[in-house]
């Protein structure tokens, strides 16, 4: 069975789904990334879903559920390269991935990410200062 | 109403539910349809087949070229022989489930079509056509 990469660059770690994923392998995509973000300590995690022509329910409900999960373990998650067509399916199915960030492309997500990241660690520093 | 083109197509695995969904975009782009158009009856599909496998026990899915008078369509057609939906009513609501899912199969399928047929028995299965006119 073929698996979906999960490349960590810096704090973060980087996805992209380019293959049309049957729901076992949408499974272990999730079971992987939370053991991952757990293993490296990983700050926020950026899923790029650019090549998916089709998210179903099943799919968001992965998305859904890597987003809450790194949630849990203290990172922040952003969906990235969403299809316009897939946008407009995913809403009319009644989808509307609620908790998740979004961003346009990997460039904007990115940012989002390193923006975000440096804000918890500015608050973790300001706590760090006032305990002092 | 006149079939130009039929295929059937075995649904028993969740790799069966991505080569019905290949299959249906393939017909789709090949019936004409715009991208959403395309897209929004790949997902209806996938929605419907990922049933067929997970509560009926697997089953086929009938792809169909239609016409009807000038327009042309896209009909796809579930069947199973599984234990069937004691109440279709319920299945139909949204975030109604008997499973892990968020219970938008159904009920979200259906927007994303023009018509939609379910009929079920219990004991004997489901059978759900789904089209979408160009």
């Amino acid at each position: 069975m073929n698996r979906i990469p999960i490349l960590k660059l810096r704090n973060l770690l980087l996805v992209t789904i380019q293959v049309d994923m049957h729901d076992q392998l949408a499974l272990q995509l999730q079971d992987e990334l939370t053991t991952r973000i757990s293993e490296t300590g990983a700050r926020g995690v950026l899923i790029d879903i650019s090549s998916l022509d089709i998210v179903d329910s099943f799919i968001g409900r992965m998305i859904s559920n890597i987003a809450a999960m790194a949630r849990v373990l203290d990172a922040k998650t952003v969906v990235v390269g969403m299809q316009p067509a897939v946008a407009i399916t995913l809403v009319e199915l009644g989808l509307t991935l609620p908790g998740v960030r979004t961003a346009l492309n990997v460039d904007k997500g990115m940012a989002m990410l390193e923006s975000a990241t440096r804000e918890s660690e500015d608050v973790q520093a300001v706590d760090a200062s006032h305990t002092e | 109403m006149p079939v130009t083109r039929s295929e059937a197509l075995e649904l028993r695995s969740a790799s069966d539910v991505v080569s019905v969904r290949q299959a249906v975009r393939t017909w789709a782009i090949d019936a004409g349809f715009s991208l959403v158009d395309q897209t929004k009856i790949v997902t209806a599909a996938s929605e419907i087949a990922r049933n067929t496998v997970a509560y009926g026990g697997g089953g086929t899915a009938l792809l169909e070229l239609i016409t009807d008078g000038n327009r042309s369509g896209l009909r796809v057609a579930f069947e199973d022989h599984g234990p069937g939906i004691p109440d279709v009513q319920q299945a139909l609501t949204d975030h109604f489930t008997t499973g892990t899912g968020l219970g938008l199969g159904l009920g979200g399928a259906k927007r994303l079509v023009n018509e939609f047929a379910i009929s079920s028995k219990v004991g004997e299965g489901t059978r759900v056509v789904i089209t979408r006119w160009k």
